[in-house]
């Protein structure tokens, strides 16, 4: 395939498998945490595709497993058709400057001890862009204008700022190397309601400025909706539904996606009063031992025997929308 | 009749190395019998210490309630001595946190902990203890109670943990629960069963909820009344509907465009509160809102709006321009 038709990224077949020891001198392996089992999907260049799916379900992993802050187990991770899970050190350096990561909690990603704009800078240093310290603060006041906050605050500390800066610092950041593709990892989660909405707005203005790829992990499905072109749906460590934002959202058929959304209330009493609702029942089972076939069959309102046997597939049953169903035609 | 719980003009002070902080700067409502009260606000905006002002849980020093008066069932909560207020926490008032694991004791099992809400309140022996225990878990659905009671907290899920500290809530039949932030640690389909749980025992109970929340959405469906507070006041209180549908206050006109909703075409951009949330400690002598409202005039940097009826009876807003507010909107 061409350069120009290829995804920028595409994960094949992901595999990330913590194992759990037992034994202080002698250490046994007792079982594995499958956090990420098996999964596939693809980033378009210039798209923003959003990971939802709840606690443990793997996302986070995914993520970090991109960003080779863990060494996946199996799979292929290729980006711009080179593969990151064999990357080495060298590699590994020159393509973080093409991938950046927000984090989720404005608090503990940045250095309590470092003014705001050394922690800007530090990336820019340490891969030796620049070198002109005069060149590096210019290049700091530019990204802290770009990211909404007055050029000042470089001279600040990260406690002298309220979360909705502290996380507009986060993405100076990680726009300071000019990245092309970013893991927005719950970038939004921990921000107020009224402060959200102006980050998402930021996220969005930069997409569009810098011809910048997300992949936006987070669990708020409005906010998933809002800004992302492609949605997959996580559970258990597997991907059971993808599609187009606007076709996942209009046309859930994978009965877990289904309850998720029905499960999130609308912010809007007369449309509540309205809505008949049951929520799904039971919990999360744990990664450690998943059930057998469909991970999701012991909770799914349309289980039939077969589901306990065979794992589904994530088939394409309609242009673009994939999911892992055998009840779903 | 008068109300369950009557909340006037309360006031609770927090000093600090860096100065005098007002988390909640003279608010006033009413809890009705069997209803459910929705305080929402953001970080900072003085809800959660609002309810923990009224069971008396402000920790002394730094804090303290400098003014006002809680009237519960009849009785003064001001005046109660501490075995008192003792006798209603856990009996007449029942409390759920945010947090379920750090609000159970790790070392206690879950039987434990329910029976000795019902001995120290109700004076039960262990037998009928463990038998209401037993009752209590089925109420809150979890089967197998026999053996999750011998278990203890960190070997149950967050949402089994949140079912327990429901259950210790409900255990002494109170008449009001006060539920701060209760699902925000959980997952979405989880947080829809807690929540589900908890407004149908409130009803089936006549148990009146104070539910904290920042989710607009949780509110929507559960509650008869919102109480919106910004910078520890009451802005705007009225009716579930009428707040969504005719906010009189900028800030919660301002709050509600600003989320993107599932049930609405995708919007272009998102609609958000502009500016930053308020600095506690250099709040002026105007509305502290004024810097990030769109309708601000002379008037608002003089002296703070009152919270004066704006709209149907019970809809009250404290905004100098609560008419214009709701004109802008209809319009």
């Amino acid at each position: 395939m061409s350069a120009v038709g290829r995804p920028l990224l595409e994960v094949k077949d992901l595999r990330m498998h913590f194992p759990i020891t037992e034994g202080i001198v002698a250490r046994r392996l007792i079982g594995e945490v499958k956090a990420v089992d098996g999964i596939d999907f693809a980033v378009r260049r210039g798209e923003t595709l959003g990971l939802v799916g709840e606690s443990g379900c793997g996302k986070t992993t995914t993520g970090r497993c991109i960003l080779r802050l863990n060494n996946p187990t199996s799979g292929q991770i290729l980006y711009d058709g080179v593969d990151i899970a064999k990357m080495e050190r060298k590699e590994l350096q020159a393509l973080r400057r093409r991938i950046q990561v927000i984090f989720q909690d404005p608090y503990s990603s940045l250095n309590p001890r470092m003014k705001v704009g050394d922690i800007i800078a530090e990336p820019i240093k340490v891969h030796g862009i620049e070198s002109d310290a005069a060149k590096r603060a210019a290049r700091v006041r530019e990204l802290l204008s770009v990211c909404g906050l007055n050029p000042r605050f470089a001279d600040r500390y990260p406690h002298e700022m309220s979360g909705g800066q502290r996380q507009r610092v986060g993405i100076a950041r990680a726009l300071a190397l000019n990245p092309e593709f970013i893991v927005c990892d719950e970038a939004v989660s921990a921000l107020d309601v009224s402060i959200q909405a102006q980050v998402v707005n930021l996220l969005e203005d930069l997409r569009e400025e810098f011809g910048l790829t997300y992949l936006f992990i987070a669990h708020d499905l409005s906010v998933v909706r809002h800004l992302c072109q492609r949605v997959a749906v996580m559970y258990l460590g597997r991907i059971v539904e993808l599609a187009d934002g606007d076709e996942l959202f209009g046309n859930p058929l994978h009965p877990y996606t289904q309850a998720l959304l029905a499960a999130v209330p609308v912010p809007d009493p007369s449309v509540e009063a309205h809505r008949t609702f049951r929520p799904v029942q039971g919990e999360v089972p744990s990664p450690i031992n998943p059930p057998p076939g469909c991970v999701f069959h012991p909770r799914c309102p349309i289980a039939v025997a077969g589901c306990k046997q065979a794992r589904p597939a994530l088939r394409e049953v309609r242009p673009g929308h994939f999911v892992a169903c055998s009840e779903v035609h | 009749m008068p109300p369950l719980l009557e909340v006037m003009d309360l006031h609770t002070e927090f000093r600090t190395g860096a100065g005098l902080v007002r988390a909640v700067d003279g608010i006033s409502y009413t809890v009705e019998a069997g209803e459910t009260v929705a305080i929402v606000g953001e970080s900072g905006s003085g809800k959660s210490v609002s309810a923990l002002s009224l069971l008396r849980l402000i920790p002394d020093p730094p804090g303290r309630i400098t003014h006002g008066e809680i009237r519960f069932a009849g009785r003064d909560i001001m005046q109660l001595s501490d075995a008192e207020m003792r006798e209603i926490r856990g009996g007449d008032i029942g409390m759920v946190f945010q947090e379920p694991m750090t609000s159970l004791n790790p070392v206690l099992t879950i039987g434990r902990q329910i029976t000795e809400t019902l001995e120290q309140h109700r004076g039960a022996d262990r037998y009928a203890a463990h038998r209401r225990a037993v009752e209590l878990l089925g109420l809150v659905g979890i089967a197998d109670a026999d053996r999750r009671l011998r278990q203890y907290p960190h070997q149950l899920s967050g949402g089994m943990r949140q079912r327990i500290m429901i259950a210790i809530a409900l255990a002494c039949d109170p008449k009001l629960i006060i539920a701060d932030e209760p699902t925000t640690a959980l997952d979405v389909t989880i947080q829809a069963q807690i929540l589900e749980l908890m407004k149908d025992l409130t009803r089936r109970l006549n148990v009146a909820l104070i539910i904290i929340t920042h989710n607009l959405g949780v509110v929507a469906r559960y509650a008869n009344r919102v109480n919106v507070m910004y910078a520890g006041r009451l802005v705007e209180t009225g009716s579930a509907p009428e707040v969504y549908h005719k906010p009189r206050h900028p800030y919660t006109q301002a709050l509600l465009r600003s989320v993107p909703r599932l049930d609405r075409p995708r919007q272009e951009r998102l609609d958000p509160v502009e500016g930053q949330p308020p600095d506690l400690m250099r709040l002026g002598s105007g509305c502290a809102f004024r810097p990030r409202c769109r309708f601000a005039v002379a008037a608002c940097e003089q002296a703070q709006p009152p919270l004066e009826q704006a709209g149907v009876a019970g809809h009250l807003a404290a905004c100098f321009r609560s008419q214009d507010v709701c004109r802008e909107a209809a319009a």
